[in-house]
């Protein structure tokens, strides 16, 4: 259990950045394809954001912005998400992991590569964010 | 001629933004303790950045970069005080008394040692 920040400016500060990170980490993940970036870091600026609120705001806002008892769930979703991708590939008659034999209808080899990244890079954010919120939580104990 | 003008703009706001940074570092070594230290690491190196993003949205024109770079600044300008307003509120709530000049007529009771 953790009591907010005594100081409103660090709490005024926080309470403006901690959205501003969380949009820069969807840029940063969304945009992993063409420009520095990716899965990983943007994960971690998600996860940055929430550990912004919880080392500021205290226990009880930032539990209601992501509780800490389903941080376990969505990272064993987000690994979920890439070993069904590769799978999925792996089943319907190509590679590991080789996108072009996805099972997706209706789309070009190339953007079915476009799309299988972007599905496995999410599954990346997703397994990242919620692997540090719960180290955190883990030594803090809230 | 105005992009030589815009360039000569550009080098003067990145070599005072070096001149800042280099400021901030002698100083966060040659300063006595840790207040005064985050106070040159701090407002100096805030100063320093924001003057070189400066100088490089000069350079880089009327591009998306450049409002890029702007809202970088916004950033740095925003966080880095607030991080070291955040160190020192806590030094000092823990107990981290600031250091005097030593005193040389009476005996240094309220002088701390280094």
């Amino acid at each position: 259990m953790k009591t907010p920040s005594g100081s409103p400016i660090i709490q005024v500060a926080a309470r403006g950045l901690v959205p501003v990170i969380q949009i820069i980490g969807l840029y940063v993940f969304f945009h992993g394809h063409y420009s520095p970036g990716g899965g990983f870091q943007g994960g971690v600026l998600l996860a940055a954001s929430i550990l912004l609120a919880r080392l500021s705001l205290g226990t009880e806002v930032s539990q209601l912005l992501f509780p800490a008892r389903k941080t376990i769930i969505f990272s064993a979703l987000g690994a979920l998400i890439f070993a069904g991708t590769g799978l999925a590939a792996l089943l319907a008659g190509g590679h590991f992991l080789n996108y072009e034999f996805l099972p997706l209808p209706g789309l070009e080899p190339a953007e079915l590569r476009n799309w299988g990244i972007l599905i496995i890079e999410s599954g990346v954010t997703l397994t990242v964010m919620t692997s540090l919120i719960a180290i955190y939580d883990e030594i803090i104990g809230c | 001629m105005m992009t030589l003008l815009f360039h000569i703009l550009a080098v003067l706001l990145m070599l005072g933004g070096v001149f800042f940074m280099l400021v901030g570092s002698i100083g966060l070594n040659r300063m006595p303790d840790f207040y005064t230290r985050s106070h040159a690491a701090g407002k100096v190196d805030t100063l320093g950045i924001m003057m070189f993003l400066a100088g490089m949205m000069v350079f880089e024109g009327w591009t998306i970069n450049s409002a890029k770079l702007l809202l970088i600044i916004a950033f740095v300008a925003l966080t880095s005080p607030v991080a070291t307003h955040a160190l020192t509120r806590r030094a000092l709530l823990i107990g981290l008394k600031p250091w005097y000049r030593p005193k040389k007529d009476r005996g240094d009771s309220h002088a701390m040692a280094d």
